[in-house]
């Protein structure tokens, strides 16, 4: 407890550093998209979000079931962080998404699969933060976090699959190629490049905010417990 | 297991029998859920407009959203009520498998919504003069249902322990069954509109996967939403 560790200052300046050369290679490196031109630099930074927002979610499942297991207060510390970084995250995403949508969709906002599910996602957690809200025992607030985590991610799949039944008008722009979806592009290598760059840039933003956000959690309990000490010693 | 400690299985027929009778005496839960279904009916009727033409198609809507609203109630009142006169804490004393406890509590709710769904598809049909009795909408009702009571169970006996209980079901729940919600419209009104088991086939699939997930996890978990 106390001071930073040395690792966690490294790890933020690396994560600085690539996140600015990520912008640069957006801007400078990677072509302006033919058809679309620059609304499309919304995707490398807009892709690179939904992962972490899924990365921060996934996170908190799994914390969850560890907790569960093994009742360690750190895995609970590390499922509160995981949500409220993936739910930032997913907002970014969403938020980008639509700076994108309203020229080339030519609409805010569709019923698509992708787009419900992040909403419904963003719900979801929205719920997880009211049930810890509303429970004031640490160790029950902790549990029932970690089931409604896992219940939450579990359903997120099938919800995305009720809804992609429906006709689909978002561009897979990795794998398949549906012809149907509406502005969908080929990456050339250089955009490729910047694209996957923009995935680490983010994953170690993710990595770094998840352990500052650790760090936050622990230091918060501890200061509990010392007013809980205080109380004691003054009756 | 201990010998002495009866089977899951009449551990879990007691705690129905309980709720089943205790229902049977003061019977204010299924009074209110149906009060409040006619009502959801009611308000849909106005707000909508289900003239002849529009009824068709919205039909499995305005059922769907009448069963989960009353359904919430239920289970909101069923969780409240074990909680509140600390019948939860006997029942947690007794020398069962508390998987029995969840088993228990699930079936008698699921009982509770059918028997909800069992009234309004009568009185439904006889106002707006259509037959819901198919047996496509009944397998419908009877998979949606299950997967909507499974996850509702264990939801309702976390929200009853929080500060905050009577507001956080819904909340809760709600985003977590929008695949059975999803799948149940559209199958109901596939069944309800005459389309083949090849049109309708997909969403009974996605809700018995449904099913199946939520009702061995929330079974697997219950143990820590009541350990104390």
């Amino acid at each position: 407890m106390g001071q930073k560790p040395k690792a966690l200052t490294i790890l933020d300046w690396i994560t600085g550093i690539l996140f600015i050369t990520a912008i640069l290679g957006v801007f400078f490196y990677a072509p302006l998209e033919a058809v679309m031109g620059w609304v499309q630099k919304v995707f490398y930074f807009h892709v690179a979000a939904g992962w972490t927002g899924m990365l921060g979610f996934l996170v908190s499942a799994v914390a969850g079931v560890l907790y569960l297991v093994k009742k360690d207060p750190r895995w609970d510390r590390i499922g509160f962080a995981g949500v409220e970084i993936g739910m930032v995250f997913m907002l970014i995403c969403i938020i980008t998404g639509s700076i994108w949508a309203r020229p080339i969709w030519n609409t805010w906002w569709t019923w698509d699969p992708r787009l419900t599910t992040a909403t419904i996602m963003e719900l979801i957690y929205a719920a997880y933060l009211l049930l810890r809200q509303g429970v004031e025992e640490p160790d029950r607030r902790a549990r029932f976090g970690a089931v409604y985590a896992i219940i939450g991610f579990i359903s997120v799949p099938l919800t995305f699959l009720s809804i992609r039944i429906f006709r689909t008008i978002h561009p897979v722009v990795i794998g398949s190629n549906d012809p149907g979806a509406a502005g969908a592009f080929d990456m050339t290598p250089r955009m490729m490049q910047v694209f996957m760059f923009s995935l680490v840039a983010f994953s170690f933003i993710f990595a770094d905010i998840l352990w500052h956000r650790i760090r936050l959690g622990a230091l918060a309990d501890h200061v509990e417990q010392k007013k809980i000490q205080l109380q004691t010693w003054g009756e | 297991m201990k010998n002495s400690s009866p089977s899951l299985w009449k551990a879990t027929l007691a705690v129905v029998w309980k709720d089943l009778t205790a229902e049977l005496r003061s019977r204010e839960l299924l009074t209110s859920m149906l009060v409040f279904a006619l009502l959801v009916i009611l308000i849909f009727n106005f707000a909508l407009e289900l003239d002849a033409r529009a009824r068709a198609n919205i039909t499995a809507g305005v059922l769907w959203v009448t069963f989960t609203f009353a359904g919430t109630l239920g289970l909101n009142r069923s969780m409240a009520v074990e909680k509140d006169r600390g019948c939860l804490d006997g029942l947690l004393l007794a020398p069962v498998d508390r998987a029995a406890i969840y088993l228990g509590k699930a079936l008698s709710n699921w009982v509770f919504l059918l028997i909800v769904a069992g009234i309004v598809l009568p009185v439904y049909s006889l106002l707006y003069n259509t037959n819901l009795f198919q047996p496509g909408l009944i397998l419908v009702i009877l998979l949606a249902s299950e997967g909507y009571i499974a996850v509702g169970t264990l939801l309702a006996s976390m929200a009853v322990q929080a500060r905050t209980r009577d507001i956080l079901l819904p909340i809760l729940l709600f985003p977590v069954v929008i695949p059975v919600l999803v799948a149940a419209v559209k199958a109901s009104s596939g069944f309800l509109e005459g389309l083949g088991w090849v049109d309708v086939s997909t969403w009974v699939n996605l809700l018995i996967v449904y099913d199946v997930i939520f009702t061995a996890v929330s079974f697997m978990v219950f143990d820590f939403v009541v350990e104390e």
